[in-house]
């Protein structure tokens, strides 16, 4: 009786593993498949030989791509889109979370703020109205156009508010104490303490700004404006123009593709440098942010 | 949301100087809100205009609820709404069940390198663009790619599953589901680690299997935040995934693929009728914060948390 127990549950730890395992192996080959993809020659590609490793190995596309300055244009545009987003965001979540995080006693207007934000959060006025408001502010075709829209993150508002409520008074009561001014204890005191919430908000604009390729396509008209992930979605996905299945055959087995797929890898190259610091400060961020009592 | 933390002192109330401080730091961001999300509220009148750009919000003629009308006598408006609830509920249903498998299935292998690692490879797909994952879903789901190759294997003839009407939905959903079950598998994750591991001991030494623990003790346990995610996701229900689909939809699954979004960006900002797609937008502003605020009150009723 004993042993057949033991076997059964034997059976089933293994049943676990190759589930788990399978449901991260999906995860993991397409991405490795796209890799390969990219490594491999053309006509490889187009016959759909191509599978996790590549065949006929050749780097012919990543010399193409070195020499592609719309890509590298459009790579530095990502970069300083990112940089100025990011920066423009952490100002914006500072400023108004650290008001917010006080108590209505401290600060009563408090209360009316933190419902102007949350409506701003929950509602829009779609994209129409606010590509008006962009184009009349003739901000159409310039970087603001892809940084100013979103300047406030109110998610991450929120989520900075209820870690600057973390912070024992204590420590804001002794610098007040100390005849320190606001501003002060918001640099000195809050922001060396909140480094770890900082850095999750941070990380999460990051990834917005480096994703985002709507911004791009609304607000730019010119091809060579457009940010990295517009530029390959115009590439690659372009099929809004397809209208029957022969055509949509045909793009399937172009023999551009390995050169799509290296530009696709390039373009996560970034994101994959960051993900060790995503993935130490993300879970964290979910769990101040998405549920609270 | 702002009650003090302790009653037994008396609360700090600070003064005017700091207050001025404050209001000074919250006006640029007000003065943000108000130009790009306020401003444009006003701005969405113009769904209740026969609007013209050359005459602007101030000279376009008031047409009353006329667009509104418009819209419902569309036969495709009506699609587009039925294919947004079918993605949305198949996605907010899919999107329970398998990260919470997951996170209980994970949860069973021992072993924290193992499991480290696991986690590890299916956060990445979150932290991808869709733009990225249309590429690699596109040549996935090929004539020629993998998944038909694999139901070669069985004698099935291949589909053109992204150009097929019987099987778009299946696709984005069971794709964005593919993307999200093990970002969304964290908050369980956390919740399985704040079961008391004194109730697994009594179960086994009352003889219950490792599955009857896992029915009568981790499900149980983890019902509070599925309720929770998936009310919160109600609230969304209008909301089908526009990057999604926009990267993997074409003219021939507008029939069962088009949702709001990308019918609101096709007729507004690419046929250029304003008013019928800020009408559109509207509506759809309107009842998803109803349903948000409704979700959300339902969710602090039933488990006591809420997201505001």
């Amino acid at each position: 009786m004993v042993q057949k127990k033991t076997f059964g549950s034997f059976v089933a730890k293994g049943i676990i593993w190759i589930i788990v395992i399978a449901m991260t192996l999906s995860c993991l080959l397409p991405l490795i498949n796209m890799v390969a993809i990219s490594l491999s020659s053309s006509n490889a590609v187009a016959s759909n030989q191509v599978g996790l490793l590549p065949v006929d190995f050749t780097v012919t596309t990543y010399q193409k791509l070195l020499n592609d300055s719309q890509f590298w244009a459009s790579f530095w545009i990502s970069v300083k889109r990112v940089i100025l987003g990011t920066a423009i965001n952490m100002f914006f979540a500072i400023t108004m979370a650290y008001p917010l995080s006080k108590s209505k006693f401290r600060f009563p207007a408090r209360e009316i703020y933190i419902k102007v934000i949350i409506f701003a959060m929950l509602f829009s006025g779609g994209i129409i109205p606010l590509f008006m408001v962009v184009s009349k502010l003739n901000l159409v075709d310039t970087i603001w156009a892809l940084v100013l829209p979103g300047a406030v993150p109110v998610f991450n508002v929120i989520l900075l508010i209820n870690f600057f409520k973390g912070v024992p008074d204590s420590l804001d009561e002794a610098a007040r104490i100390d005849g320190a001014s606001t501003l002060t204890i918001l640099t000195k005191v809050y922001l060396p303490v909140s480094l770890p919430a900082l850095a999750t908000i941070a990380l999460f604009s990051i990834v917005y700004h480096w994703n985002d390729y709507f911004s791009g396509l609304l607000y730019m008209n010119k091809a060579s404006l457009y940010p990295l992930q517009t530029y390959i979605q115009q590439l690659t996905v372009d099929i809004t123009q397809i209208t029957d299945t022969e055509q949509l055959k045909q793009l399937a087995t172009m023999s551009n593709r390995a050169f799509n797929a290296t530009k696709i890898v390039v373009s996560t190259i970034p994101l994959l440098v960051i993900y060790p610091f995503l993935q130490k400060y993300f879970v964290s961020g979910i769990v101040i942010g998405a549920v609270k009592e | 949301m702002a009650k003090p933390r302790t009653k037994q002192h008396k609360p700090y109330v600070g003064n005017k100087k700091e207050r001025t401080t404050f209001h000074l730091m919250l006006l640029p961001g007000m003065i943000m809100l108000a130009i790009f999300v306020f401003v444009p509220l006003i701005g969405s009148v113009m769904a209740f205009q026969d609007y013209v750009p050359a005459r602007g919000i101030f000279g376009s003629k008031w047409v009353g609820l006329e667009n509104f009308e418009i819209i419902f006598s569309f036969p495709d408006s009506v699609q587009v709404f039925w294919n947004t609830l079918i993605i949305s509920f198949g996605k907010l249903i899919m999107n329970a069940i398998i990260p919470v498998l997951f996170s209980i299935l994970l949860n069973e292998i021992g072993g924290k390198f193992f499991k480290r690692t696991f986690q590890t490879i299916v956060y990445l797909p979150h932290f991808l663009s869709w733009v990225v994952l249309a590429t690699v879903v596109t040549n996935m789901f090929s004539l020629e790619g993998p998944i038909n190759a694999m139901l070669g294997v069985f004698g099935i003839d291949a589909v053109q599953f992204l150009a097929d009407n019987q099987w778009f939905r299946t696709v984005i959903i069971g794709t964005d589901v593919w993307k999200e079950f093990g970002y969304n598998s964290v908050i369980y994750l956390a919740a399985l680690l704040a079961i008391d591991p004194g109730l697994y001991e009594a179960a086994s030494i009352d003889g219950a299997s490792r599955f009857k623990q896992i029915i009568y003790i981790t499900l149980p346990a983890l019902m509070p935040t599925v309720v929770l995610m998936a009310a919160l996701n109600l609230g969304n229900i209008l909301n089908a995934g526009f990057d999604q689909v926009f990267n993997l939809y074409n003219p021939i699954v507008y029939e069962t693929g088009d949702i709001i979004d990308t019918y609101v960006y096709r007729i507004g900002m690419v046929e250029g009728q304003y008013s019928i797609g800020a009408a559109v937008g509207l509506f759809k502003s309107v009842i998803s914060f109803v349903l948000i605020l409704s979700a959300n009150s339902l969710a602090k009723k039933t488990t006591g948390s809420s997201i505001f």
